[in-house]
């Protein structure tokens, strides 16, 4: 079942020749210290634990003194326990397992399940739990006295143990499973309070915009899949870096590019962004974890996953692709920053600023810098959750979403206050906060592909500096906005219950010090952890010796100008401000009220036609054709009822009597035979036995 | 002497005892027939008794048992046909139908 | 060892053979079909004493004598007390067969059976010959009896018994219901 046999040390050697790269560039061929073991051979459980959790609570959750959650924290404890004891077993041995089991064989093609544990998987794992475990022990008092407290956390064990299938799978199949799952839950999730309709609209948003890119996924999997002859990763990555050429090398294009769309969906980038910052009707525990760290996550580890198809170092496969993924990584993460600006809502800021972050990481796979997207994926899940937990908190004290309903708020929650500065701090990217040391790793590798045969790299480069200043702004704003100046609601805020508090501080401590796992020229852990994967390959990837120091120069100053620009703006006497601004800048204030007037477009491009026009013709087809087809049915079966009676009646009636008449006539005939002479009966039988004498002569 | 000669005196013997049982009206005539069979049946025994020059004798002590459960058979059937005189005072097998149905 | 019909005629044994199965084919048949119900049962008579010929020509002594003290000596006797005592009508014209619309099928049916089982006969044994022998022994008969066939033996003494013991049930008169 494991499948690392001769095929790693055959890479290995493949790997360790592969001439361009040299030894500096990432040919980071590990030997793998534990490649079977209890530890690995069980890590299955990390993905079976939190659904079966799931299904336990919604069978028993009502009757258990924490009303299920102690199973679902249960779970995800486990998942994060685990994890963090994989994490650091990868890091100090490296771990390269695929544990299968076969489950069906279609034709040619068989169907595993399985789990991986390499590198990318247990870093996903080590997320995927500890900011797991940190929001549902969150969720346990900011859910308190939900109306439908224990479905919750069915939905969110669901989604965990999703989440777990998606990072897990070896293979096509089970990646869409969990992705799949995932959506389910977001669906769930999001509609959490469908007692509102916009809740629903929203979920229904999200589910809809996420199967349009998912059509375009199954299609790339299926064009992947067939070319190659199997789902599995490690097939389609052998053929790769094997360079064979062949039907996967011919579609390579477009499985990418579609693959690529489904991975847009899903992470939220531009146009598909539509959907998430409608997703933050759910509940904030939902967002932190969903739709901030882990889910929205999924495309961006897609595309790792399938990254040397990507990054195509021989130029037969998928390579072309990339250019389209920084440009539309490039483009979500610039416009969408000048959304969160005019947001008062601060779910909503936050909501743009995870898609503008996407954006980032996205940017970085198409300029094949797998480290430094996977990096920003990482450090982002701490801040971002931290922020968002954050801000729940803020919205749990004063029952406003809104930011006009908060304001100086740092003297009366004083815990939520520094953790959501560490967040921000973290998320605008300081030194030596998480998000300096990602968002700079990012920037230099764009600037290398931009140098080494990716020429739009430089201008996404540029987009991207840009981005790190609108960033910075928004986020000057939201704090300015919320913790500063006066208070304009008119509840009564009060610090967040420990069970709120302690996971921000956690997530506080995640923030700071997740950066440094990765600092070039110094510590490069991440990468080498990265670097264990099935099947295991160098991936190619440019890595940095140090820091590229016009990148951090530059970065850093247009941060802080940001943030004293943003201060000037915002920090005295916030609520004119924004009535100025709007005054100021209508033209581009009304754009980015209006979202781009992409929600619009799609209402008025695909939405309404189908509400509209394409439901009267649906309508119709169902009155006439359809509801024609079924009461045509409706008459012929009663016409067919009434012949088959007719039959029933004439025919089996009629055969019954007949057998009866028959049977009574034939005893008639028959009585006559007893005639009561024995001589008869004697004769009779003697006739038997001449026959049955010939019968034998015979035979 | 051929086998096949006393197998067919006895094959002759059983079917006109048959023709006897069908026939006959009155039961003693009947028991007489069926005598006929049983007669048949003891010289096709006896026969291949010495065609196959048995050791045993099994043909020949066979129809020894079959002579006595013969007479045996027609001691009870005489006893029966006077029963049966003294409750329907008649031995014509036709009039003997109360069993008809 | 098969034989040929003229062979057949050589051998003096098959004429004697003739000589007796002949008249006992006549007998039988005359008992099937007399219409006198004594002469039918003498013509039995003459049947089993053919039939008892053949067992002497068979060497099979003891069986022979056996037909003769049995069957001639005492069944025939069974069958004229009964036909004594019920009264059958005696005489020639006595209508002692069913008539003629069951002669016919009757008859149909003993001569398919005959046919059959004779066409069995010779497809099977077709001229086969009885090799010489030697009489069977009393002795030897009666040695086999209680030996091998002790069993057999005590079980037909039992059947004879019971043969007794149920003809004199029947035939006692019904006795008086005690009131």
């Amino acid at each position: 079942m494991t499948r690392i046999t001769t095929l790693a040390h055959q890479l290995i050697a493949a790997a360790a020749e592969t001439g361009e790269h040299g030894a500096e560039e990432g040919a980071h061929a590990i030997e793998p210290g534990i490649v079977d073991g209890p530890l690995v051979e069980l890590a299955w459980l990390i993905v079976v634990v939190p659904l079966v959790a799931a299904f336990l609570i919604a069978f028993f959750g009502k009757k258990l003194p924490m009303k299920g959650w102690e199973l679902s924290f249960g779970s995800i404890a486990f998942v994060g326990v685990y994890g963090t004891v994989l994490f650091f077993v990868n890091a100090t041995e490296g771990i390269v397992y695929e544990g299968t089991l076969e489950v069906a064989k279609l034709g040619s093609y068989v169907i595993e399940w399985g789990w991986m544990v390499d590198g990318l998987s247990i870093m996903m794992y080590f997320l995927v739990g500890v900011v797991g475990t940190l929001v549902f022990m969150y969720a346990k008092g900011y859910m308190h006295g939900d109306i439908r407290y224990t479905w919750f956390f069915v939905s969110f064990s669901l989604f965990a143990g999703g989440m777990l299938v998606l990072v897990s799978a070896p293979n096509l199949i089970q990646l869409i499973v969990g992705w799949e799952l995932v959506g389910v839950a977001s669906y769930l999730l999001i509609g959490h309070y469908w007692e509102d309709f916009a809740n629903v609209d929203a979920a229904n948003k999200a589910f809809m915009v996420n199967k349009v890119a998912d059509a375009a996924l199954f299609l790339g999997a299926i064009i992947m899949a067939v070319s190659v002859g199997s789902f599995s990763f490690d097939a389609v990555l052998d053929v790769v870096v094997n360079g064979e050429a062949g039907a996967l090398s011919q579609y390579a294009f477009w499985a990418g590019l579609l693959i690529f769309i489904g991975a847009m969906g899903k992470s939220a980038q531009f146009p598909l962004h539509v959907w998430l910052p409608d997703a933050m009707a759910g509940p904030t525990p939902v967002s932190a974890l969903m739709h901030a760290a882990t889910m929205v996550t999924a495309g961006v580890y897609l595309l790792g996953r399938l990254f040397p198809f990507y990054l195509d170092v021989s130029g037969m496969f998928a390579g072309d692709v990339r250019n389209i993924i920084i440009i539309v990584g490039g483009l979500t993460l610039f416009l969408t920053g000048f959304i969160a600006i005019v947001q008062d809502d601060i779910k909503k800021v936050l909501a743009y600023s995870t898609v503008s972050q996407l954006g980032y990481m996205i940017a970085a796979m198409g300029a094949g810098a797998y480290t430094a997207g996977l990096f920003h994926l990482f450090t982002h899940a701490f801040f971002k959750a931290l922020l968002f937990l954050g801000a729940g908190s803020l919205i749990h004290a004063v029952h406003s979403n809104n930011m006009s309903d908060m304001g100086g708020l740092r003297k009366k929650m004083p815990i939520t206050f520094w953790t959501f500065m560490i967040g921000t701090v973290a998320l605008v990217g300081i030194f030596p906060f998480a998000g300096f040391f990602s968002k700079d790793e990012i920037l230099a590798s764009m600037k290398y592909a931009g140098g080494h045969g990716q020429g739009v790299a430089n201008f996404i480069l540029v987009l991207g500096i840009l981005g790190a200043f609108v960033t910075a702004f928004y986020m000057t704003r939201a704090v300015a906005l919320t913790f500063f100046g006066e208070y304009k609601g008119t509840a009564h805020p009060h610090e967040s219950p420990k069970s709120m508090a302690y996971p921000l501080i956690g997530l506080s401590f995640f923030a700071i010090t997740a950066g440094w796992v990765n600092i070039p020229g110094v510590y490069t852990g991440f990468t080498d952890w990265l670097a264990t994967r099935v099947p295991l390959t160098g991936i190619g990837d440019h890595h940095p010796e140090g820091f590229d120091w016009p990148i951090v120069i530059i970065s850093s100053l247009t941060v802080l100008l940001a943030v004293f620009i943003g201060w000037r703006v915002y920090g005295k006497d916030a609520e004119t401000q924004i009535a100025r601004d709007r005054i100021r800048i209508p033209g581009l204030w009304t754009l980015w009220e209006n979202k781009y007037y992409i929600d619009d477009l799609y209402m008025s491009g695909v939405v309404r036609p189908i509400m509209g026009p394409v439901a009267r013709v649906v309508l119709w087809v169902d009155m006439n054709l359809v509801d024609g087809i079924a009461n045509g049915v409706g008459v012929g079966a009663l016409g067919l009822a009434k012949g088959v009676q007719a039959i029933d009646t004439a025919v089996i009636d009629g055969a019954y009597n007949a057998t009866g008449a028959g049977t009574g006539g034939a005893g008639t005939i028959l009585r006559k035979s007893f005639t009561g002479r024995v001589q008869q009966y004697a004769a009779f039988s003697f006739v038997g036995v001449i026959v049955i004498a010939v019968l034998f002569i015979i035979f | 002497m051929t086998l096949v000669q006393f197998l067919i005196v006895g094959a002759a013997l059983f079917s006109m005892g048959l023709y006897g049982v069908i026939t006959r009206k009155n039961a003693v005539l009947i028991l007489a027939s069926v005598e006929l069979m049983l007669a048949a049946v003891n010289i096709n025994l006896v026969t291949f008794d010495v065609y196959l020059q048995d050791v045993l004798h099994s043909g020949q002590i066979f129809s020894l048992f079959i002579i006595a459960l013969a007479a045996a058979e027609v001691g009870i059937g005489i006893a029966i046909i006077l029963m049966i005189f003294r409750n329907q005072r008649t031995a014509d097998v036709d009039e003997l139908t109360l069993m008809k149905g | 060892m098969t034989v040929t019909v003229s062979d057949f005629f050589r051998e003096s044994a098959n004429w004697a053979f003739l000589v007796i199965a002949i008249p006992t084919l006549y007998a039988g048949w005359r008992t099937v079909s007399s219409n006198n119900i004594v002469r039918a049962v003498l013509y039995l008579v003459v049947a089993l004493g053919g039939s008892a010929a053949l067992f002497f020509m068979l060497g099979a002594e003891f069986v022979g004598w056996t037909v003769v003290l049995v069957y001639i000596g005492a069944v025939i006797i069974l069958f004229l007390i009964g036909i004594m005592i019920t009264r059958a009508p005696l005489g020639q014209e006595a209508d002692l067969s069913h008539d003629r619309n069951v002669k016919a099928p009757a008859a149909l049916l003993s001569t398919v059976m005959f046919g059959v089982i004779t066409w069995g006969l010779l497809d099977a044994f077709s001229n086969e010959a009885i090799a010489p022998f030697e009489p069977t022994s009393t002795n030897e008969l009666s040695l086999l009896i209680f030996d091998r066939f002790v069993i057999p033996f005590e079980v037909v003494s039992f059947v004879l018994l019971a043969a007794l013991i149920g003809g004199i049930a029947l035939a006692r008169k019904d006795e008086e219901v005690a009131s």
